[in-house]
């Protein structure tokens, strides 16, 4: 894993890609931090990294784009896959690698509180919460890059899917406020979706029987809960993917000055999660 | 060393390799013969476990590739068709990379890559990018990648493709000289390379081994008579009447030779009837001067010629039998 990590990291500053990546993020970061902090004299840093998660979509495809596509393209993917390391280690390596990248930009953050600390009053705790949040946020970006880019062989298509995905997660709340609020609708969307993974089963499983079986189980499950107490149906849906929406945690510690455990919980296991798929998407290559 | 049993590989509909069973022997040069699209690189990939088989299973020194794929991988030295090179890596920087990749002792990795570069003759490139380098010094850098960590087997897919003649004599001396120590298998589409080159051939087509056999054992089988071509100075009827003389021909062909007052003639002979002597006897007996006599050997072009279109007829046929199956059921 060393070395694949190793070779990752050099290949980001032997190409363009790592210093641009930290030039374009710390260059619109000072941007924010003279505007909000030492223009309007705001004295929390915060404030410039909820601004800057905009520019997070753009940077990290960038960062990410490459990681599998390239190997996939060049064929280097068979020097990897028939050295005696593991997937999960040649996954983690390039996973890592692209983080210890994030992490530049990142620790050069962690000077910004001082400097504000030396014109007077700063939060410095709140301030250092909120980066790491940052940090942590932009890690979970980086995987669902990664598993989007082991996806394809273009570069381009694995940015702009990046690009995609990570724009519909920035405005997750927005959308989350168009769906339904009554308990039918709810119900009715619910089934919908649940009939989506019968038919997934089925396709997956290829038995028809297993995928009959669990669908008429959510039908029945899903019509008896509404029978016995419709009000648990309200609000069902925004309520639950509400939870999932990743931009959450860091409004809270800009806004509220609050950090959840739970929402640090939430970004390991997503990270976890899109690590793992990264891993069922190369698998599945090799064996179609 | 290696063994591969009842391997089948579809890609979607297509059966790239159908029932494959083989076993390579230690410390000899394996040759993978077959046209293009044969199956030869995929039967590779799947033995080096890049992909995963639809069917069958790999063992290499007693490792399944798959369940235990670290003890398998180990021992396997693997040049693809197109060499796994990042571009963007110097020489010397990419042989550091594979050699940290296969877990290489510390001790002894610079004295191995000193070895490797010497063997291959990077020598003057080594501080070199990649991507500047020609496609013949981009496939021995692939070479040397292949060889790192010495591993007991090691497996070349078409390794002379894009090479210059000069380049071509080199990598099959360095073949030859690795499998002193290492078992060797290479494939190609070239067959005058895999007879040079390979103690043991097998011939692939359509995802099928066809043949496989040491290259004399496979000439020998496949010879039967022997064909004897003559070229004498005088008429045909001369010619005819010399050769209505000779014993044990079971036919005989006059031809124009296109050379002014010369034959052309091809005798049929039983096998492992060596009658070239008699020949030139009962020539001098006559007085015909003969001017060319020699006895052509069925070559490998022929068996592989042979076994490639005999498969494809035979396919032909279960292809026109098809329809009929279907109507029976």
């Amino acid at each position: 894993m060393r070395a694949i990590y190793k070779r990752e990291l050099d290949s980001y500053f032997h190409s363009m890609i790592g210093y641009v990546f930290i030039a374009f993020f710390l260059a619109f970061t000072g941007v924010y931090f003279m505007a909000y902090n030492l223009n309007y004299g705001y004295p929390i840093f915060s404030y410039v990294l909820s601004s800057l998660v905009f520019i997070l979509l753009i940077a990290i495809p960038v960062l990410t784009m490459k990681s599998f596509s390239e190997d996939r393209k060049s064929r280097t993917d068979q020097l990897l896959l028939t050295a005696p390391v593991s997937l999960g280690q040649i996954v983690m390596g390039k996973y890592l690698a692209m983080v210890t990248v994030y992490l530049i930009p990142s620790l050069v953050f962690c000077l910004y509180p001082l400097v504000i600390k030396m014109q007077g009053n700063a939060y410095l705790l709140t301030d250092y919460c909120g980066i790491l949040m940052f940090f942590l946020m932009g890690c979970v970006f980086i995987s669902i890059g990664m598993f989007l880019s082991s996806l394809t062989e273009s570069q381009i298509i694995a940015a702009i899917s990046s690009f995609g995905v990570l724009l519909v997660l920035y405005l997750w709340d927005g959308i989350l406020g168009f769906l339904p609020s009554s308990a039918l609708l709810n119900l009715i969307i619910l089934l919908v979706l649940l009939s989506l993974v019968s038919v997934l089963v089925w396709h997956i499983t290829g038995n028809l029987v297993i995928a009959g079986v669990l669908e008429l189980f959510f039908l029945a499950a899903g019509i008896i809960v509404y029978a016995v107490d419709s009000s648990l149906y309200e609000n069902l849906l925004p309520d639950v993917l509400g939870k999932l929406d990743l931009t959450a945690p860091l409004t809270d510690v800009v806004a509220g000055s609050l950090l959840d455990t739970g929402s640090i919980i939430l970004y390991l296991s997503v990270i976890g999660l899109f690590i793992f798929l990264t891993m069922q998407s190369i698998q599945k290559r090799r064996w179609s | 060393m290696i063994e591969v049993r009842n391997l089948v590989k579809y890609y979607g509909t297509h059966m790239a390799v159908d029932h494959l069973n083989f076993t390579i022997k230690k410390g000899q040069i394996y040759g993978f013969l077959g046209p293009n699209g044969a199956g030869k690189s995929t039967t590779m990939n799947i033995m080096t476990g890049y992909l995963g088989a639809t069917q069958g299973q790999v063992f290499i020194n007693g490792h399944d590739i798959l369940s235990e794929p670290y003890k398998a991988k180990k021992d396997i030295g693997y040049l693809p068709e197109q060499p796994p090179l990042y571009m963007d890596m110097t020489v010397l920087e990419y042989l550091k990379f594979v050699a940290a990749l296969k877990l290489i002792d510390k001790s002894i990795k610079s004295a191995q890559l000193d070895q490797v570069i010497s063997l291959v003759r990077l020598g003057p490139v080594k501080n070199r990018l990649i991507k500047n380098l020609s496609k013949g010094y981009r496939q021995r850098v692939g070479l040397a990648g292949a060889l790192i960590g010495f591993p007991e087997i090691i497996i070349l897919d078409e390794p002379t493709v894009g090479l210059d003649p000069q380049q071509i004599i080199e990598i099959r001396q360095l073949i030859r000289g690795l499998a002193k120590d290492h078992t060797v298998i290479l494939s190609s589409h070239i067959l005058s390379e895999v007879r040079e080159v390979c103690d043991h051939i097998m011939i692939i087509y359509q995802g099928k081994l066809v043949a496989s056999d040491t290259p004399e054992n496979l000439e020998q089988k496949m010879q039967g008579n022997e064909t004897i071509e003559l070229l004498v100075k005088g008429s045909p009827e001369q010619t005819g009447s010399v050769i209505r003389q000779l014993p044990s021909i079971l036919s005989s062909q006059i031809e124009d030779s296109g050379e002014a007052g010369c034959t052309k003639a091809l005798l049929t002979v039983k096998e492992q009837n060596d009658i070239r002597e008699d020949i030139f006897w009962t020539f001098c007996k006559n007085e015909l001067p003969l001017l060319r006599l020699a006895n052509t050997r069925t070559t490998l072009e022929d068996i592989f010629l042979e076994l490639t279109s005999s498969e494809s007829s035979r396919n032909n046929d279960s292809t026109k039998e098809d329809p009929t199956d279907e109507s029976n059921l």
